[in-house]
């Protein structure tokens, strides 16, 4: 009796055996061969940027570090006050982040929740400015905010965040029209007011889609070159894409390659702890949002 | 309503409307920023007409654009049909592919300043493996903006994110009843899974434009628009008559050409695409 049981794992109908999928194995070779050339830069940014000012100039460059040069990540912070440029870029990009997160959600709330006619358009309105290039409108803008005696301040930076930014508004609407109505009615009943609903309902149900947008803003923020170089002029105020702009300026004979990965590879470390943090939510939230 | 929007309204109206008409107002103008503007017709936009440095930065933006762009879509799509099997190590390759677009701006373009560098960069050196001598890219006119192509194909893994979720909301059950009907893997893609990302696809190739119009970054830091103009793009153009020459008239007429541009490509794009573009519910909105 026990011999048919027995038999069974051993012979199965060879229809259904598991073959190896050609398209697979191509697919896992193409893969395998396009993730080593896209992290090879990578590997080479950490890399040169533990190697000693005499290394780096090696040809061919070597993989690994011959020694560990681990004082470039002291010598930056001395000699380009790397330190401040790092304060400045987190200062900006953290308000930034409030005041996109702010006004997104409002106004995405109040797209979502009220349908009628000039809602409409006001709402295509608002997804042609996201065609509109910040070239095309920077110079007034420069002129306004210098009339206001912003220039070198963080101002201009900060300030535009706080009224909302498209894209943003386009997302969070997208996801808001999806919380179900029955909620808000069961919140109007027990007398919340919408500002209360907004605040209490959908702001908590939104997590995934608010941790998106703020990753976003973050990344633009952080990212940001043309808008400091306008408005920063003296260098204690820079943000870290400006000060390393500079680095590669006339002040060095030779750029000093090892120094420039340091801080490649230092840029890039809050945006990565980001994703880290938030990378299930972000995932989820490109779904959810449905970008398309 | 209007209470939530209004942030959006007041940012739209000083942050975008003022802006837009008082630079279509500046582009007719002698401006300095700092002496009240001079009107004088459509002067700048006659000069531009006839500057060389103009028609420059539209060959180089357009050059970038009409390569970059398209292979950029074509290596997120593909990578994204890859990775939407069920492969070993799926999600380590999607992480990998995505990281590169984490290090984008400044730093991204330092370290591919490093990477091209003739002497000691390491992609000479790969190509060293095959036999085959590189070019001096970022110094030579006639590689350099070859060289900013090549780069811009490394965050293709932004894409790739977008086109996972898109396919990821194609319904099995379509490609399961075609499978029963016969199709090939490549019927399939073509008549089931491209309509149905086709939305993503007309969003990325929009945003992607739009985008590639304003390079700005590279230009910047990597080439100052050199080798003899070779990396001249439009936005750096623009960005130097303004705040290099402080010719904010003539500046704000490339403004609004770019503006008119936009607009009209995004117009005929959409245009188009109505008829390829499967939206669900038949119908848009």
């Amino acid at each position: 009796m026990s011999t048919v049981k027995a038999a069974s794992p051993l012979s199965p109908p060879s229809r259904l055996r598991r073959r190896v999928d050609p398209v697979k194995i191509a697919s896992f070779i193409t893969l395998v061969i396009t993730t080593f050339l896209m992290l090879l830069p990578l590997f080479f940014m950490v890399s040169t940027s533990l190697k000693s000012k005499r290394e780096m100039l090696k040809f061919p460059p070597t993989f690994l570090p011959e020694s560990w040069a681990w004082s470039n990540y002291t010598d930056i912070f001395e000699t380009l006050q790397f330190g401040t440029l790092y304060k400045n870029s987190l200062i900006i990009a953290g308000f930034s982040v409030f005041g996109t997160l702010l006004s997104s959600a409002l106004v995405a709330y109040g797209f979502a929740r009220y349908r009628g006619r000039g809602n409409n358009f006001w709402f295509i309105l608002l997804l042609s400015t996201m065609m509109l290039p910040y070239p095309a409108i920077m110079i007034p803008q420069f002129v306004l905010f210098s009339k206001m005696q912003w220039i070198d301040t963080f101002l201009p930076l900060i300030v535009p965040a706080f009224f909302g930014s498209a894209y943003n508004i386009f997302l969070l609407r997208q996801f808001f029209s999806t919380l179900p109505e029955e909620l808000f009615d069961a919140g109007r009943i027990d007398g919340c007011g919408e500002l209360r609903m907004w605040r209490t309902i959908a702001l908590p149900l939104s997590a995934p889609a608010l941790a998106t947008v703020a990753i976003f803003a973050f990344i633009y923020s952080w990212n940001d070159l043309l808008t400091p170089v306008l408005y920063l002029s003296s260098s204690d105020k820079f943000t870290l894409p400006v000060g390393m702009a500079s680095l590669t300026s006339s002040r060095f004979r030779i750029p000093p390659w090892h120094l420039l990965m340091v801080a490649s590879v230092l840029a890039m470390v809050p945006i990565v702890t980001l994703f880290a943090i938030a990378q299930k939510q972000f995932v989820e939230g490109i779904v959810l949002t449905g970008i398309k | 309503m209007y209470l939530f929007i209004s942030p959006w309204l007041i940012g739209f109206l000083i942050f975008a409307l003022y802006p837009i008409l008082s630079s279509l107002y500046y582009s007719f103008t002698d401006y300095d920023i700092i002496h009240p503007p001079k009107f004088i017709g459509l002067a700048n936009y006659t000069e531009m007409f006839h500057n060389e440095l103009f028609w420059r930065s539209v060959k180089v933006t357009l050059r970038y654009t009409f390569i970059s762009v398209p292979v950029q879509l074509l290596l997120g799509l593909g990578f994204a049909l890859l990775l939407h099997q069920t492969i070993p190590w799926r999600g380590f390759f999607r992480t990998a592919m995505y990281f590169p677009s984490m290090v984008s701006g400044v730093a991204m373009s330092l370290l591919w300043y490093w990477i091209f560098n003739p002497q000691i960069g390491l992609f000479n050196y790969m190509l060293s493996w095959f036999g085959i001598h590189g070019p001096a890219w970022l110094m030579n006119p006639d590689t350099a903006l070859y060289a900013l192509i090549i780069m811009s194909f490394w965050t293709a893994g932004s894409g790739m994110i977008l086109f996972l979720a898109g396919l990821q909301g194609v319904p099995a059950s379509l490609i399961e009843a075609a499978n029963l009907d016969g199709a090939g893997r490549f019927r399939i893609f073509l008549n089931i899974t491209l309509p149905m990302i086709s939305p993503v696809l007309l969003f990325q190739l929009i945003m992607g434009l739009i985008d590639s119009f304003q390079v700005f970054t590279q230009a910047f830091v990597m080439t100052q628009g050199g080798p003899n103009y070779s990396t001249w793009f439009y936005v750096y153009n623009l960005y130097t008559s303004a705040f290099k020459e402080y010719r904010a008239g003539y500046s704000s007429a490339l403004a609004w050409i770019l503006l008119i541009v936009v607009m009209l490509f995004t117009a005929v794009i959409m245009k188009l695409s109505n008829r390829y573009v499967h939206y669900e519910g038949g119908s848009r909105r």
